[in-house]
């Protein structure tokens, strides 16, 4: 269980961003690989607990899970496998371990708001302005 | 009136700090000449006994050392200090696994450059590690013929995240009945091409075929620094 140390990681990079721009943290994107060692469920309660008390409470962590692509030698192309206990090309049968996609974990947009607005949800926690 | 919510780009891998440390200190080890090899596995397949033993038969050859991760014990580093070699225990707390800047901090007051082999014990976790770069050479995950055949499957994600995998407790392997084909298939299956070997820290079966192993990937290393 290493999802909370991940959770404060992410809330930490959102909260510098935020900062730069002077603007509020709607919600969080964030990529996760089907082979980063993260669980969804797991990393979901963890940003939640991880965000109380601080401005970014009441944000939203979105998560795209990324399928694990490979790439196929014998087809010369990049294939999704059709499972994580197989790492074959679905197409010809191939094993492969040449992996192209499947280990991101990595924030990749922010919603974000003027820092003005305070959102009824979490208006007790208004940004610091320092 | 609520204002329209703005989407930004940012693209920053949240490990970003770990990858640097690790980045650090893969660069550090190259300089030093040392051929860094990390064990993961979960807890109770044997990395400590196979340690132990790696330790005592390389150190008549070459200069070995050792760090140990651990959540609140230092048994495993008494252990391996029966080796003669410098071991040290990294005590995590109650966190799961090591991460880089756990391995740097262990090596303030030691020099990479005394060394052959440093070898880095991970937490027994088969699920954490697997997120965490080192910094090391290769990466061995341990599985022994009593957890049952079908961890690769249960794993994926670690058996990627290493070089080669370990069938550790061979001695057992009749009275556990351990199906090595369906073992081997498995990993395979997970991981195509992974070297494995088969192995006895108790009777010491398949030990000499992984320390030439190890010798062969430090001469190339060396090989490559010239």
């Amino acid at each position: 269980m290493h999802e909370l140390s991940i959770a404060m990681s992410i809330l930490e990079m959102a909260q510098e961003e935020a900062q730069i721009r002077n603007v509020r943290v709607e919600a969080v994107y964030l990529k996760l690989g089907a082979l980063s060692g993260v669980v969804k469920e797991a990393l979901l309660s963890s940003y939640e607990i991880a965000c109380e008390g601080t401005p970014l409470q009441g944000s939203r962590l979105i998560i795209d899970e990324v399928p694990v692509v490979i790439f196929c030698a014998k087809c010369n192309a990049q294939r999704p496998i059709s499972s994580l206990q197989l790492f074959c090309c679905p197409q010809c049968g191939t094993p492969s371990g040449d992996i192209v996609q499947g280990k991101e974990l990595e924030v990749v947009a922010l919603e974000t708001s003027d820092l003005e607005y305070t959102n009824p949800e979490n208006k007790e926690c208004a940004p610091n302005p320092v | 009136m609520r204002p329209e919510p703005r989407l930004i780009e940012v693209r920053r891998n949240v490990l970003k700090q770990n990858d640097i440390v690790a980045r650090e200190l893969r660069d550090r080890f190259h300089r030093a000449r040392v051929f860094v090899v990390s064990l993961v596995s979960s807890p109770g397949s044997g990395k400590t006994a196979f340690l132990e033993r790696v330790l005592t038969s390389m150190g008549r050859e070459y200069r070995v050392a050792a760090l140990t991760g651990d959540l609140a014990t230092e048994n495993d580093a008494v252990r391996l200090a029966r080796s003669q070699a410098p071991v040290k225990q990294i005590t995590t707390g109650t966190l799961c696994h090591l991460e880089a800047a756990m391995v740097q901090t262990a090596l303030e007051d030691w020099k990479p450059e005394d060394l052959d082999f440093l070898f880095i014990e991970n937490v027994g976790n088969l699920v954490c590690p697997s997120s965490y770069d080192l910094g090391e050479d290769l990466r061995l995950v341990l599985i022994s013929v009593t957890e049952g055949e079908d961890k690769p499957l249960k794993y994926p994600s670690i058996f990627n995240s290493a070089d080669i995998a370990i069938v550790t407790k061979m001695d057992l392997a009749e009275a556990a009945e351990f199906d090595w084909d369906a073992a081997y298939g498995n990993i395979q299956a997970v991981r195509p091409g992974m070297p494995v070997f088969q192995l006895s820290a108790k009777n010491g079966r398949g030990m000499e075929e992984f320390l030439s192993f190890l010798a062969a990937r430090l001469a190339e290393l060396r090989q490559a620094a010239v």
